[in-house]
Protein backbone atom coordinates (compact mmCIF):
# COMPACT_ATOMS: atom_id res chain seq x y z
CA UNK A 1 0.00 0.00 0.00
CA UNK A 2 1.16 3.34 -0.68
CA UNK A 3 1.52 5.68 2.72
CA UNK A 4 1.60 9.71 2.75
CA UNK A 5 3.76 11.49 5.17
CA UNK A 6 3.56 15.13 5.63
CA UNK A 7 7.08 16.34 5.95
CA UNK A 8 9.69 19.38 5.76
CA UNK A 9 12.21 18.54 3.43
CA UNK A 10 12.80 16.40 0.83
CA UNK A 11 14.41 12.31 1.60
CA UNK A 12 13.47 10.29 4.05
CA UNK A 13 15.70 11.43 7.03
CA UNK A 14 13.50 14.64 6.54
CA UNK A 15 11.70 16.10 9.76
CA UNK A 16 7.96 15.06 10.01
CA UNK A 17 5.65 18.00 9.13
CA UNK A 18 2.69 17.68 11.61
CA UNK A 19 0.91 20.38 9.37
CA UNK A 20 -1.20 18.75 7.03
CA UNK A 21 -2.43 21.31 4.31
CA UNK A 22 0.65 23.48 5.28
CA UNK A 23 2.80 21.17 5.35
CA UNK A 24 5.86 21.61 3.11
CA UNK A 25 5.67 18.41 1.36
CA UNK A 26 4.46 14.67 1.10
CA UNK A 27 6.36 11.41 1.30
CA UNK A 28 4.70 8.92 -0.91
CA UNK A 29 5.90 5.53 0.26
CA UNK A 30 4.92 2.02 -1.04
CA UNK A 31 5.01 0.65 2.84
CA UNK A 32 6.30 -3.31 1.38
CA UNK A 33 8.72 -2.18 -1.00
CA UNK A 34 9.78 1.34 0.84
CA UNK A 35 10.19 3.31 -2.68
CA UNK A 36 9.61 6.66 -1.79
CA UNK A 37 9.35 9.82 -3.43
CA UNK A 38 8.67 13.22 -2.09
CA UNK A 39 6.48 16.10 -3.85
CA UNK A 40 6.34 19.51 -2.65
CA UNK A 41 2.83 20.64 -1.71
CA UNK A 42 1.05 22.23 -4.26
CA UNK A 43 -1.07 23.81 -1.17
CA UNK A 44 1.48 25.51 0.34
CA UNK A 45 1.01 28.83 -1.27
CA UNK A 46 -3.25 28.51 -1.57
CA UNK A 47 -4.84 31.65 0.02
CA UNK A 48 -7.67 29.58 1.08
CA UNK A 49 -8.71 25.83 1.02
CA UNK A 50 -5.20 24.63 1.15
CA UNK A 51 -6.57 21.39 3.05
CA UNK A 52 -9.09 21.14 0.15
CA UNK A 53 -6.00 21.47 -2.08
CA UNK A 54 -3.12 19.05 -0.46
CA UNK A 55 -5.87 15.76 -0.25
CA UNK A 56 -7.03 16.19 -3.11
CA UNK A 57 -3.33 16.00 -4.46
CA UNK A 58 -2.26 13.27 -1.93
CA UNK A 59 -4.92 11.12 -3.32
CA UNK A 60 -3.84 11.96 -6.27
CA UNK A 61 -1.31 10.09 -5.62
CA UNK A 62 -2.51 7.05 -5.21
CA UNK A 63 -2.04 7.05 -1.56
CA UNK A 64 -4.17 4.84 0.54
CA UNK A 65 -3.09 6.31 4.15
CA UNK A 66 -1.85 9.39 5.54
CA UNK A 67 0.21 10.24 8.32
CA UNK A 68 0.00 14.03 9.72
CA UNK A 69 -0.29 15.94 12.40
CA UNK A 70 -3.78 17.21 12.42
CA UNK A 71 -6.55 17.51 10.11
CA UNK A 72 -9.04 20.42 9.80
CA UNK A 73 -12.62 19.57 8.88
CA UNK A 74 -12.39 20.13 5.20
CA UNK A 75 -9.24 18.24 4.46
CA UNK A 76 -10.73 15.70 6.98
CA UNK A 77 -13.96 15.53 4.55
CA UNK A 78 -12.12 15.61 1.31
CA UNK A 79 -9.44 12.54 2.36
CA UNK A 80 -12.39 10.67 4.08
CA UNK A 81 -14.25 10.78 0.56
CA UNK A 82 -11.33 9.67 -1.36
CA UNK A 83 -11.47 6.61 1.63
CA UNK A 84 -7.84 7.55 2.34
CA UNK A 85 -6.92 6.54 6.21
CA UNK A 86 -6.09 9.12 8.23
CA UNK A 87 -3.39 8.30 11.29
CA UNK A 88 -1.85 10.90 13.72
CA UNK A 89 1.79 10.97 14.65
CA UNK A 90 3.06 13.60 17.63
CA UNK A 91 4.35 16.91 16.33
CA UNK A 92 5.44 17.80 19.46
CA UNK A 93 8.72 15.70 19.40
CA UNK A 94 10.98 15.53 16.47
CA UNK A 95 10.67 12.09 14.36
CA UNK A 96 12.55 11.85 11.40
CA UNK A 97 10.30 10.48 8.19
CA UNK A 98 11.92 6.92 8.58
CA UNK A 99 10.78 6.92 12.29
CA UNK A 100 7.14 7.85 11.38
CA UNK A 101 7.35 4.98 9.06
CA UNK A 102 8.26 2.54 11.52
CA UNK A 103 5.95 3.71 14.09
CA UNK A 104 3.58 3.30 11.23
CA UNK A 105 4.29 -0.46 10.39
CA UNK A 106 4.35 -1.12 14.55
CA UNK A 107 0.83 -0.07 14.25
CA UNK A 108 1.70 2.94 17.14
CA UNK A 109 -0.26 5.65 15.49
CA UNK A 110 -3.76 6.98 16.15
CA UNK A 111 -6.62 6.43 13.76
CA UNK A 112 -7.84 10.29 13.17
CA UNK A 113 -11.93 9.56 13.19
CA UNK A 114 -12.77 12.89 12.99
CA UNK A 115 -11.41 16.83 11.91
CA UNK A 116 -9.09 17.15 14.78
CA UNK A 117 -9.43 20.98 14.85
CA UNK A 118 -11.45 23.74 13.75
CA UNK A 119 -11.59 25.34 9.96
CA UNK A 120 -9.76 28.34 9.65
CA UNK A 121 -12.14 29.55 6.87
CA UNK A 122 -8.84 30.18 5.63
CA UNK A 123 -9.48 32.82 2.57
CA UNK A 124 -7.99 36.20 2.13
CA UNK A 125 -11.08 38.48 3.44
CA UNK B 1 -23.38 61.83 -5.34
CA UNK B 2 -21.93 59.13 -3.34
CA UNK B 3 -20.35 60.02 -0.04
CA UNK B 4 -18.09 57.49 1.50
CA UNK B 5 -17.33 57.45 5.14
CA UNK B 6 -13.94 55.03 5.95
CA UNK B 7 -11.04 55.02 8.81
CA UNK B 8 -8.38 52.16 8.53
CA UNK B 9 -8.40 51.61 12.51
CA UNK B 10 -11.88 51.15 14.02
CA UNK B 11 -13.70 52.85 16.76
CA UNK B 12 -12.33 56.25 15.03
CA UNK B 13 -15.47 58.09 15.04
CA UNK B 14 -16.86 56.54 11.27
CA UNK B 15 -20.63 56.12 12.50
CA UNK B 16 -20.25 59.38 14.55
CA UNK B 17 -19.74 61.35 11.33
CA UNK B 18 -21.54 59.84 9.15
CA UNK B 19 -24.98 59.80 11.11
CA UNK B 20 -24.69 63.53 11.62
CA UNK B 21 -23.38 64.15 7.95
CA UNK B 22 -26.71 62.22 6.65
CA UNK B 23 -29.07 64.02 9.52
CA UNK B 24 -27.03 67.72 8.40
CA UNK B 25 -28.27 66.47 4.79
CA UNK B 26 -31.41 65.00 5.19
CA UNK B 27 -32.88 68.64 6.24
CA UNK B 28 -32.47 69.56 2.44
CA UNK B 29 -32.46 66.99 0.63
CA UNK B 30 -32.94 63.34 -0.12
CA UNK B 31 -30.49 60.93 1.19
CA UNK B 32 -29.48 57.45 1.39
CA UNK B 33 -27.96 56.06 4.42
CA UNK B 34 -26.14 52.41 3.91
CA UNK B 35 -24.76 50.79 6.86
CA UNK B 36 -21.87 48.87 5.18
CA UNK B 37 -20.41 47.84 8.58
CA UNK B 38 -22.50 44.30 7.94
CA UNK B 39 -20.13 42.80 10.64
CA UNK B 40 -21.42 45.10 13.64
CA UNK B 41 -23.96 47.09 12.12
CA UNK B 42 -24.72 50.61 14.57
CA UNK B 43 -25.80 53.59 12.56
CA UNK B 44 -29.33 52.55 13.13
CA UNK B 45 -28.75 53.26 16.86
CA UNK B 46 -28.91 56.85 16.00
CA UNK B 47 -31.04 57.08 13.10
CA UNK B 48 -34.16 55.35 14.19
CA UNK B 49 -34.82 53.27 11.28
CA UNK B 50 -38.20 51.61 11.37
CA UNK B 51 -37.03 48.60 9.61
CA UNK B 52 -39.97 47.28 7.49
CA UNK B 53 -38.69 45.61 4.64
CA UNK B 54 -36.14 42.77 4.34
CA UNK B 55 -34.24 40.26 2.03
CA UNK B 56 -31.80 37.46 2.47
CA UNK B 57 -28.69 37.60 0.43
CA UNK B 58 -25.88 35.48 -0.17
CA UNK B 59 -23.80 33.81 -2.74
CA UNK B 60 -24.91 31.54 -5.63
CA UNK B 61 -22.78 28.16 -4.89
CA UNK B 62 -22.72 25.02 -6.89
CA UNK B 63 -24.64 21.87 -6.33
CA UNK B 64 -23.81 18.83 -8.30
CA UNK B 65 -26.22 16.17 -9.94
CA UNK B 66 -24.11 13.16 -9.17
CA UNK B 67 -26.04 11.54 -11.78
CA UNK B 68 -24.69 13.27 -14.99
CA UNK B 69 -21.32 14.40 -13.17
CA UNK B 70 -18.18 11.96 -14.76
CA UNK B 71 -15.51 13.16 -11.96
CA UNK B 72 -13.72 14.83 -14.70
CA UNK B 73 -12.23 17.20 -12.07
CA UNK B 74 -12.36 20.37 -14.15
CA UNK B 75 -14.39 22.09 -11.84
CA UNK B 76 -12.20 21.72 -9.26
CA UNK B 77 -9.08 22.73 -11.34
CA UNK B 78 -10.88 25.91 -12.03
CA UNK B 79 -11.65 26.56 -8.48
CA UNK B 80 -9.09 29.52 -6.95
CA UNK B 81 -10.76 28.85 -3.69
CA UNK B 82 -10.83 24.94 -3.85
CA UNK B 83 -14.25 25.15 -2.61
CA UNK B 84 -14.90 21.91 -4.92
CA UNK B 85 -13.25 19.34 -4.96
CA UNK B 86 -13.04 15.83 -6.79
CA UNK B 87 -11.88 12.43 -5.50
CA UNK B 88 -12.05 9.44 -7.05
CA UNK B 89 -16.19 8.81 -7.37
CA UNK B 90 -17.08 12.09 -5.50
CA UNK B 91 -17.18 15.43 -5.84
CA UNK B 92 -17.20 17.72 -2.72
CA UNK B 93 -18.39 21.16 -2.29
CA UNK B 94 -17.22 23.61 0.72
CA UNK B 95 -19.59 26.16 0.56
CA UNK B 96 -17.69 28.20 2.89
CA UNK B 97 -14.89 28.52 0.94
CA UNK B 98 -16.87 29.21 -2.42
CA UNK B 99 -16.65 32.66 -3.76
CA UNK B 100 -19.37 32.25 -6.01
CA UNK B 101 -17.55 32.78 -8.90
CA UNK B 102 -19.60 30.60 -10.66
CA UNK B 103 -16.49 29.33 -13.27
CA UNK B 104 -17.34 25.85 -12.23
CA UNK B 105 -20.46 25.90 -13.33
CA UNK B 106 -19.63 27.66 -16.88
CA UNK B 107 -16.54 24.80 -17.34
CA UNK B 108 -18.66 21.63 -16.52
CA UNK B 109 -18.95 19.91 -19.84
CA UNK B 110 -21.76 17.97 -18.70
CA UNK B 111 -24.01 20.79 -17.12
CA UNK B 112 -23.79 18.85 -13.87
CA UNK B 113 -23.75 21.88 -12.00
CA UNK B 114 -26.91 24.11 -10.96
CA UNK B 115 -26.71 26.97 -8.38
CA UNK B 116 -28.68 28.05 -5.66
CA UNK B 117 -28.63 30.72 -2.87
CA UNK B 118 -25.94 30.15 -0.17
CA UNK B 119 -27.63 32.51 2.32
CA UNK B 120 -24.84 34.40 4.04
CA UNK B 121 -26.98 37.54 5.79
CA UNK B 122 -29.84 39.52 5.62
CA UNK B 123 -30.58 43.17 4.53
CA UNK B 124 -33.15 45.36 6.76
CA UNK B 125 -34.49 49.05 4.88
CA UNK B 126 -36.70 51.74 6.13
CA UNK B 127 -36.96 55.32 6.88
CA UNK B 128 -35.04 56.81 9.69
CA UNK B 129 -34.60 60.10 11.23
CA UNK B 130 -35.21 63.17 8.79
CA UNK B 131 -37.16 60.95 6.26
CA UNK B 132 -33.45 59.56 5.61
CA UNK B 133 -34.00 55.97 3.28
CA UNK B 134 -32.01 53.96 5.37
CA UNK B 135 -30.77 50.52 4.63
CA UNK B 136 -27.62 48.24 6.91
CA UNK B 137 -26.89 45.01 5.69
CA UNK B 138 -26.44 42.26 8.86
CA UNK B 139 -23.80 38.79 8.38
CA UNK B 140 -24.66 36.02 9.79
CA UNK B 141 -22.39 34.65 12.60
CA UNK B 142 -20.25 32.48 11.80
CA UNK B 143 -19.77 33.73 7.98
CA UNK B 144 -16.48 34.08 6.84
CA UNK B 145 -16.72 36.63 4.02
CA UNK B 146 -18.74 40.33 4.19
CA UNK B 147 -17.85 41.73 0.72
CA UNK B 148 -21.08 39.56 -0.98
CA UNK B 149 -23.51 41.13 1.40
CA UNK B 150 -22.05 44.88 1.11
CA UNK B 151 -21.99 44.18 -3.05
CA UNK B 152 -26.01 43.65 -2.48
CA UNK B 153 -26.63 46.33 -0.08
CA UNK B 154 -24.94 48.73 -2.25
CA UNK B 155 -27.28 47.56 -5.07
CA UNK B 156 -30.55 47.01 -3.13
CA UNK B 157 -33.71 49.37 -3.38
CA UNK B 158 -32.25 51.59 -6.02
CA UNK B 159 -35.54 52.72 -8.02
CA UNK B 160 -35.31 55.91 -6.72
CA UNK B 161 -32.30 58.27 -7.00
CA UNK B 162 -31.19 59.97 -3.03
CA UNK B 163 -29.41 63.50 -4.22
CA UNK B 164 -27.05 62.24 -1.49
CA UNK B 165 -26.16 58.61 -0.46
CA UNK B 166 -23.44 58.03 2.77
CA UNK B 167 -22.03 54.60 2.93
CA UNK B 168 -20.64 54.12 6.33
CA UNK B 169 -17.54 51.38 6.03
CA UNK B 170 -16.35 49.20 8.15
CA UNK B 171 -12.93 49.37 9.75
CA UNK B 172 -10.18 47.91 8.39
CA UNK B 173 -7.99 48.50 4.72
CA UNK B 174 -9.38 44.88 3.27
CA UNK B 175 -12.13 43.52 0.78
CA UNK B 176 -15.25 44.68 3.11
CA UNK B 177 -13.54 48.44 2.64
CA UNK B 178 -12.42 48.08 -0.87
CA UNK B 179 -16.14 46.90 -1.75
CA UNK B 180 -18.16 49.90 0.23
CA UNK B 181 -15.68 52.36 -1.58
CA UNK B 182 -16.03 51.06 -4.69
CA UNK B 183 -18.05 53.28 -6.91
CA UNK B 184 -17.94 56.60 -4.18
CA UNK B 185 -17.40 60.33 -5.86
CA UNK B 186 -15.64 60.90 -2.56
CA UNK B 187 -14.44 59.51 0.58
CA UNK B 188 -14.17 61.20 4.12
CA UNK B 189 -11.75 59.88 6.27
CA UNK B 190 -12.16 59.85 9.95
CA UNK B 191 -8.97 59.27 12.16
CA UNK B 192 -7.38 60.16 15.36
CA UNK B 193 -3.99 61.74 15.81
CA UNK B 194 -2.21 58.74 17.31
CA UNK B 195 -0.01 56.63 15.45
CA UNK B 196 -2.35 53.84 15.08
CA UNK B 197 -5.33 56.48 13.79
CA UNK B 198 -2.04 57.63 11.15
CA UNK B 199 -0.77 54.02 10.23
CA UNK B 200 -4.26 52.95 9.14
CA UNK B 201 -5.10 55.87 7.27
CA UNK B 202 -2.62 55.59 5.38
CA UNK B 203 -3.84 52.09 4.22
CA UNK B 204 -7.27 54.22 3.37
CA UNK B 205 -5.63 56.62 1.51
CA UNK B 206 -3.86 54.14 -0.75
CA UNK B 207 -6.89 52.32 -1.87
CA UNK B 208 -8.30 55.93 -1.96
CA UNK B 209 -5.89 56.84 -4.70
CA UNK B 210 -6.19 53.19 -6.09
CA UNK B 211 -9.55 53.70 -7.24
CA UNK B 212 -9.16 57.46 -8.18
CA UNK B 213 -10.78 58.99 -5.41
CA UNK B 214 -10.94 62.23 -3.77
CA UNK B 215 -10.03 61.91 -0.27
CA UNK B 216 -10.29 64.39 2.64
CA UNK B 217 -9.86 63.88 6.77
CA UNK B 218 -11.86 64.58 9.42
CA UNK B 219 -9.70 64.46 12.96
CA UNK B 220 -11.66 63.07 15.73
CA UNK B 221 -10.46 63.37 19.25
CA UNK B 222 -8.53 66.09 18.13
CA UNK B 223 -6.18 67.46 20.72
CA UNK B 224 -4.73 63.77 21.81
CA UNK B 225 -1.63 62.55 20.54
CA UNK B 226 0.42 63.97 18.33
CA UNK B 227 0.42 66.32 14.90
CA UNK B 228 1.69 63.26 13.02
CA UNK B 229 -2.10 62.86 11.29
CA UNK B 230 -1.47 66.85 10.26
CA UNK B 231 2.11 66.24 8.89
CA UNK B 232 1.09 63.30 6.70
CA UNK B 233 -1.91 65.43 5.39
CA UNK B 234 0.11 68.46 4.54
CA UNK B 235 3.14 66.43 2.92
CA UNK B 236 0.42 65.05 0.59
CA UNK B 237 -2.26 67.67 -0.11
CA UNK B 238 -5.08 66.08 1.84
CA UNK B 239 -7.38 68.10 3.58
CA UNK B 240 -8.43 68.26 6.79
CA UNK B 241 -12.02 68.97 6.52
CA UNK B 242 -13.48 68.97 9.96
CA UNK B 243 -11.96 68.10 13.81
CA UNK B 244 -14.31 67.11 16.40
CA UNK B 245 -12.42 67.67 19.84
CA UNK B 246 -11.59 65.28 22.63
CA UNK B 247 -14.70 65.64 24.66
CA UNK B 248 -16.40 63.94 27.46
CA UNK B 249 -19.92 64.96 27.18
CA UNK B 250 -19.20 63.80 23.33
CA UNK B 251 -18.32 60.03 24.27
CA UNK B 252 -20.89 60.01 26.82
CA UNK B 253 -23.72 61.51 24.56
CA UNK B 254 -22.91 59.05 21.79
CA UNK B 255 -22.67 55.98 24.41
CA UNK B 256 -26.26 56.85 25.10
CA UNK B 257 -27.40 56.89 21.43
CA UNK B 258 -27.40 60.35 20.92
CA UNK B 259 -25.58 61.97 17.25
CA UNK B 260 -22.73 64.64 17.31
CA UNK B 261 -25.37 67.12 16.01
CA UNK B 262 -27.73 66.45 19.04
CA UNK B 263 -24.70 66.70 21.66
CA UNK B 264 -23.72 69.33 19.99
CA UNK B 265 -26.04 71.73 17.44
CA UNK B 266 -22.76 73.98 17.28
CA UNK B 267 -21.66 71.11 14.97
CA UNK B 268 -24.74 71.62 12.57
CA UNK B 269 -23.45 74.32 10.54
CA UNK B 270 -20.13 73.26 10.45
CA UNK B 271 -21.27 69.92 8.73
CA UNK B 272 -23.52 71.76 6.26
CA UNK B 273 -20.22 73.64 5.58
CA UNK B 274 -18.74 70.72 4.76
CA UNK B 275 -20.94 68.89 2.68
CA UNK B 276 -20.71 72.17 0.80
CA UNK B 277 -17.18 71.74 0.51
CA UNK B 278 -17.60 67.91 -0.53
CA UNK B 279 -20.13 68.72 -2.98
CA UNK B 280 -17.59 71.19 -4.25
CA UNK B 281 -14.56 69.11 -4.34
CA UNK B 282 -16.07 66.08 -5.41
CA UNK B 283 -17.75 67.95 -8.60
Amino acid sequence: MKLAISISGKTLDSPFDSRFGRAAAFCIVNVETKEWKAYENPALSASGGAGVQAAQFVAKQGAQAIVSGAFGPNAFDTLAAAEIEMYLAPGNEAHSTTEILDMFEAGQLTKAEAATHDGYHGNHH
Amino acid sequence: MHIVVASGKGGTGKTTVATSLALIAAERETVRFLDCDVEAPNAGLFLDPVLDTRKEVGILIPKVDETTCTYCGKCAEVCQFHAIAVVGKKTLVFPELCHGCGSCTLICPENAISEHLNVMGVLQGGPATNQIDFAQGIMNIGEPMAVPIIRELKKWGHSSTPAIEIWDSPPGASCPVVETIRGADFALLVTEPTPFGLHDLKQVVEITRELGLQASVVINRDGIGNNAVEMYCEENNIPILLRIPMDRDIAEGIAQGRTLVEIRPEFGPILREMLGQIVCRAA
